[in-house]
C-alpha cells in the first residue's frame, strides 16, 4: 500500500531494505506507507539484504543514530537532510548505584541526552526520513508526551507540518515542550489507548504520515540504535543483562534485534544476554502476562505516574514476552511508591535525573536482583529512556530544600547546616 | 435499524473501499452475529477479523461504541441497532 498521490519513493530511499514482513505470518509487502498485515493484522516489519560491514565503517560515521544507517530503511545521504542528529548518547558507568545495589558491574544508557530529551528522537529520525521519501508533508503521532516532543521538534526542523496527539491529563512539561515548536498540538480527553485509536481512524482516512501507525515498521527500527550503540559503547560486546522499560513492548523487541543483527553481522560476538522488562504496577499488562504464562497480553487500564508507560493494551507485549523468555529474562512491575524511590536513588548515585519510566526501570532492576532473577555478577545495563524535568510532577512533592532561612550566618549556624 | 461499523484500510478491498458499512444482524445480537452478517455481504471479512479457531486475532482491537470488547465480553458483546462498532489494527507506541 502506497500513498495516494505521492511519487514512488526511489530505489535508495530505504537504504538496504528490501520489503516489509508480517511478524505474524511472514507475508511480504512492498515498501510504503503499510503497518499491518492484510491478512492477520500482525505488525509489520523492514526487512533488508544487509552488506559486508565492518566496525571501522560505523566508527568512522556520523555520531548520531546515522553511524548505523546501513542497518536501518533510510537513504545513505541521510545525515545530509535537515534533522536533530540523535543517539550515541552517554553509556555512564554507574559505579556508586551498582555499590548500593550489590552489583558488580552496571551502566545506565541514559537517553536523556537527546535533542528532545527521550529515546523518541531516534524513531522519530527514521520515521521522518521514511515520510520525506514517501512524500508526506504532514506527520502525525498518537503520544505520551515524549513522542510527541520528538515529533513536533525534528517536524519542525525538517519543515514538515506536525499534528500531533496526547491525552489531555499529560503532565505539564510535555505538553508545554511540545507546543512550543509551534505545530499542531491536540489534547484529547481520553487515555493513551483512546487517543491511538483516534489516530488509527485519523491515519486511515488522512494524507498523513503517523509516524507510530502507518510509518511504523519504519519508526520502530530506530529503536535498534540502542543496542547498537551500547554494545559498540562497552567495546563492541553485548552486555549480559538489559533492563527495559515496556510500555508497548516495541523498545525492549528493538534492542534485542539490534543485539542479534550485530551478532548475525560478525561485529560482535554473538554471546548470550537475558533481557529484563519493566512495567509500573499500575499498568503492567505485559508482567501480568509474564507472570501468568500467557501469551496473549489482556488490555488493562492505566492508572499509574508513569505516564510514558501508561499504555494498556500494548501492541508488541506479546513479542516482548517472546524476547525475555526466549534470552531468559523476566518481566516485573512496581509500585508508584518505588517509581519515585527508583528515580531519587538515581539522581541521588549517580546525578541522572530519570522521567518516571527511568524510575520504573531501576525500581524493577532492584526488585528482580532481590528476587535473584537479575544476577549480581554479570554485567548490566539500564535502559534511561527519558529526562526527569518533563516528569517533575512525580517527585515535586517529596522532594525540596533541606531548609529554608533568613539571608544571614546567623540563621546558616543555627540551622545546622554545617 | 442497524449497526454502522467502520471499516480499517486494509480491510477496505472487502468493502469496495467503503470507510463504513452498515449491518442488520437484527435484535439480540452479538459481535460474532454482526461478523456473520457482514460475511453475507462482503465475503471474507469475518475470516481476516477471526483467526481459524474463531477467536479475534490478536493484532486487532474492536471497540463497540468506546468499549474495547476485550472489556466487554469479547465476541459475545451486544451490539444493539444503533450501535457503532470500530475495527482498528493494534499501533506501536510508547517505549
Amino acid at each position: 500500500m502506497t500513498l495516494l498521490n505521492a511519487p514512488a519513493p526511489s530505489a535508495t530511499a530505504f537504504g538496504n531494505a528490501v520489503a516489509l514482513s508480517c511478524r505474524e505470518c511472514g507475508t511480504r509487502f512492498e515498501l510504503g506507507a503499510a503497518y499491518a498485515c492484510e491478512e492477520c493484522f500482525g505488525p509489520l516489519e523492514v526487512l533488508y539484504d544487509v552488506p559486508r560491514l565492518t566496525r571501522e565503517r560505523i566508527e568512522s560515521g556520523p555520531q548520531s543514530i546515522w553511524r548505523y544507517r546501513d542497518l536501518l530503511p533510510v537513504p545513505a545521504d541521510v545525515a545530509a537532510h535537515p534533522g536533530l542528529q540523535p543517539g550515541w548518547t552517554k553509556l555512564v558507568k554507574a559505579d556508586n548505584l551498582a555499590r548500593e545495589l550489590g552489583v558488580r558491574s552496571l551502566w545506565v544508557k541514559d537517553d536523556s541526552g537527546n535533542p528532545t530529551h527521550s529515546f523518541k528522537d531516534r524513531v522519530v529520525a527514521v520515521a521522518l526520513s521514511a515520510a520525506r521519501q514517501l512524500g508526506f508533508t504532514t506527520v502525525g503521532c498518537a503520544s505520551t508526551g515524549n513522542l510527541a516532543n520528538a515529533v513536533a521538534a525534528a517536524a519542525a526542523r525538517a519543515g514538515l507540518r506536525s499534528v500531533v496527539f496526547v491525552p489531555s491529563n499529560l503532565e505539564a512539561g510535555k505538553t508545554v515542550t511540545t507546543a512550543v515548536y509551534g505545530g499542531t498540538l491536540v489534547a484529547v480527553e481520553g487515555n493513551y489507548d483512546d487517543v491511538n485509536r483516534l489516530c488509527s481512524e485519523v491515519a486511515g482516512d488522512q494524507p498523513w504520515g503517523f509516524v507510530n501507525i502507518n510509518l511504523r515498521p519504519y519508526y520502530a527500527e530506530g529503536s535498534k540504535t540502542v543496542g547498537y550503540e551500547v554494545a559498540e559503547q562497552l567495546g563492541w560486546h553485548l552486555p549480559e543483562q538489559v533492563v527495559a522499560p515496556v510500555a508497548s513492548g516495541s523498545l525492549l523487541t528493538k534492542v534485542d534485534k539490534g543485539f542479534t543483527e550485530l551478532g548475525k553481522a560478525g561485529l560482535v560476538e554473538p554471546t548470550p544476554y537475558k533481557v529484563f522488562g519493566a512495567q509500573a504496577t499500575g499498568c503492567s499488562p505485559v508482567a501480568q502476562a509474564f507472570r501468568a504464562g500467557a501469551d496473549i497480553v489482556k488490555p488493562v487500564r492505566p492508572d499509574t505516574i508513569a505516564k510514558s508507560l501508561a499504555i494498556g493494551n500494548p501492541a508488541d507485549g506479546p513479542y516482548a514476552l517472546d524476547v525475555v523468555r526466549r534470552t531468559g529474562g523476566a518481566i516485573a512491575d512496581v509500585s508508584d511508591e518505588e517509581v519515585v524511590e527508583g528515580i531519587r536513588q538515581l539522581a541521588r548515585t549517580e546525578g541522572i535525573f530519570a522521567e518516571t519510566a527511568g524510575g520504573v526501570t531501576l525500581a524493577v532492576a532492584k526488585k528482580l536482583l532481590a528476587e535473584g532473577l537479575l544476577d549480581p555478577d554479570a554485567e548490566t545495563v539500564l535502559l534511561n529512556t527519558g529526562d526527569g524535568l518533563k516528569t517533575l510532577d512525580a517527585v515535586a512533592p517529596v522532594v525540596g530544600p533541606t531548609a529554608t532561612i533568613a539571608p544571614s550566618y546567623d540563621a546558616f549556624q543555627k540551622a545546622g547546616l554545617a | 435499524m442497524s449497526v454502522s461499523v467502520r471499516i480499517p484500510t486494509i480491510l477496505r478491498t472487502y468493502t469496495d473501499g467503503a470507510a463504513e458499512v452498515t449491518a442488520d444482524p437484527g435484535e439480540g445480537a452479538t459481535l460474532a452475529d454482526l461478523l456473520e452478517t457482514l460475511d453475507k455481504s462482503y465475503p471474507g471479512l469475518k475470516g481476516r477479523v477471526l483467526d481459524d479457531a474463531g477467536n479475534l486475532r490478536r493484532f486487532v482491537n474492536v471497540y463497540v461504541g468506546d468499549e474495547d470488547v476485550r472489556f466487554a465480553e469479547g465476541l459475545a458483546t451486544p451490539t444493539p441497532a444503533g450501535a457503532s462498532v470500530s475495527v482498528i489494527p493494534a499501533v506501536a507506541g510508547g517505549c
